[in-house]
């Protein structure tokens, strides 16, 4: 459905972040790992349009999307949770979901998804997203966003950061429900093995490049038992 | 007595289909249109100047006094002075509200000087929204000001709103705290096109334990000019806070200045302000929701200033 070609992304002064990544993403559920500064997040942020890549085309079920824009593409069904979610003064928890959820589903449904990430919705519907909210309780509404926007595409940039120890197994039933009850694909940037662990494909990024590439059973066994150590524990 | 224009504008600012209970004194282009007193809340027209005294007996609870005004005469010109006198132990609502509708080519104008002589240990809310419509070229122009005495261990809160439409504003408050006394103070407010507005607050603390938490939320947008001064000073062991909150866009142009005096060691004086366009990763983030930039902007507005 996805189909990266030749993406490069060169910032100013010629640094190179991303070099000729070239990616079909046919499997509902993908992850992509590989150490920090390897450029995973802005590989996701070039899906979903907020970077322009410098070269190469982005294709969705056949259409190039690569001159459309972060609304446009939205649109089409991408989705995206940031690593760090973004704080807004005055806007509630109950404002955000509505609007990812849209006319149709409402806000009432979409405050459904916050008890999904483990969150009481009635404590949480009313507050700021400002930053009253901790690190984790924004990193599960901004969860809760993609579950309510509902589209074919989710991508989540690590989302078990922050997440305590005591959750991280509800949020792992969160994206395997997912794969089992919606029709969408999931795309997960993580360093965690459980994650790794449920998803169909895994790619590693490092340097701006894909290193390896290859179905769970390919890819893991290596990942654990190499020295390069790629899988950090972020949990705290 | 109060033709539809007039109606609406009374929804606009005080959110009245008819009209509302308790005691009220609605006023219509320079002219009393409708009062009503209760067994606890007095109203009486002032005699040496234009307004009114609002007199609230002691122990009064859970009553609500409005006050709203509005102009639907272009060129109209009034200057209007409403005491509030609240006895001690009172827990009251007052809401006012002014709305100018301008038609003409002659600017409306109405200067509005509250003054809140609230009681020992009462409770005051007090709401006002400012509005102006109507396609005109004359002006809409409103300067409220609101001068507060609170007694020993009373509060007051005010909210105070004024989102789009008026031309020219000067906001002044003035307050001063004795001992125990509280004063909160939540001012939004949105400027557009040419249009200027000036806030001014003055808080005095003079006794032990007195508090003021005064924030002010604003957007400046198009060719506007915000001013906006704080001015605390702490005469007593106390603690005062003021926020000044603007987004800047278009070719706004916005200024605050903050001013602390502590003549008390123990006086603990804190301002803040920040002045900034709406942040680039607020857009993106609701983009990726679907929403068009246009859209996003409307709703980062909309809730920072509720
Ligand atoms: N605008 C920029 N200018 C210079 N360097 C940049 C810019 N944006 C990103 N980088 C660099 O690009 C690299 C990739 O960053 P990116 O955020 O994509 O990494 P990541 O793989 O998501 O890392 P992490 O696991 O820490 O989240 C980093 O070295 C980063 O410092
Ligand atoms: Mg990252």
């Amino acid at each position: 459905m996805l189909k990266l070609e030749h993406i490069g992304y060169e910032v100013e002064g010629n640094k190179e972040i991303l070099h000729d990544i070239n990616l079909e993403l046919n499997d509902r559920f993908v992850a992509i790992t590989g150490p920090n500064g390897g450029g995973k997040s802005t590989l996701a942020k070039i899906i979903a349009g907020i970077l322009t890549p410098t070269e190469g085309r982005i294709w969705l079920d056949g259409e190039d999307i690569t001159h459309l824009n972060i609304t446009e593409r939205a649109r089409r069904g991408i989705s995206y949770a940031f690593q760090q979610p973004v704080r807004f003064k005055g806007l509630r928890v109950r404002d955000l979901l509505g609007l990812a959820a849209g006319k149709t589903t409402g806000v009432t449904a979409a405050c459904d998804m916050l008890s999904e990430v483990g969150l009481c919705a009635r404590d949480y519907v009313d507050r700021e997203l400002n930053d009253s909210l901790s690190g984790g309780e924004m990193k599960r509404i901004e969860i809760a966003m993609v579950l309510a926007r509902g589209t074919k595409l989710s991508i989540f940039d690590e989302p078990e950061a922050g997440i305590d120890l005591w959750s991280f197994q509800n949020l792992i039933r969160v994206f395997e429900k997912m794969y089992e009850q919606t029709k969408g694909s999931i795309l997960i940037i993580s360093h965690q093995e459980r994650i790794l662990n449920i998803a169909d494909r895994i790619i590693m990024i490092a340097d701006g490049q894909v290193e390896r590439m290859g179905t769970r059973d390919e890819i893991l066994p290596a990942l654990l038992s190499s020295t390069c150590k790629v899988l950090t524990d972020k949990m705290e | 007595m109060i033709d539809q224009i007039q109606k609406d504008m009374l929804k606009a600012v005080a959110d009245l289909d008819s009209l509302p209970v308790g005691a009220y004194n609605i006023r219509a282009d320079g002219q009393s249109a409708a009062r009503n007193t209760t067994a606890n809340i007095d109203i009486v027209t002032k005699t040496d100047k234009p307004g009114i005294d609002i007199i609230i007996r002691p122990g009064t609870k859970k009553e609500s006094v409005h006050i709203p005004v509005v102009i639907s005469q272009s060129g109209l010109k009034e200057c209007v002075y409403n005491d509030f006198f609240v006895g001690e132990d009172c827990d009251v609502v007052i809401i006012a509200g002014c709305g100018i509708h301008n038609c003409g080519a002659g600017d409306s104008q109405h200067d509005g000087i509250h003054s809140f002589f609230v009681g020992k240990n009462s409770k005051v809310r007090y709401i006002e929204k400012h509005y102006g419509d109507g396609d005109g070229a004359g002006k809409r122009v409103m300067n409220p000001e609101s001068v507060v005495e609170l007694a020993e261990g009373a509060e007051m809160q005010m909210e105070t709103t004024q989102i789009g439409g008026v031309d020219d504003t000067l906001r002044k408050t003035t307050a001063r705290l004795a001992a125990g006394a509280k004063l909160i103070i939540r001012e939004a407010l949105l400027t557009e096109g040419d249009q200027r507005a000036d806030t001014d607050f003055t808080v005095t603390l003079d006794g032990e334990g007195a508090s003021a938490d005064v924030v002010s939320r604003t957007v400046a947008k198009g060719r506007s000019t915000q001013h906006y001064t704080s001015r605390v000073i702490g005469n007593a062991p106390c603690t005062g806070h003021t926020e000044c909150d603007s987004i800047i866009m278009d070719q706004a142009k916005v200024t605050a200045v903050p001013e602390l005096t502590a003549n008390d060691l123990d006086a603990s004086l804190i301002h803040e302000a920040a002045i900034g366009k709406i942040a680039g990763e607020q857009l993106v983030k609701l983009m990726t929701l679907g929403l068009t930039e246009q859209e996003a902007e409307e709703q980062i507005i909309s809730g920072f200033l509720r």
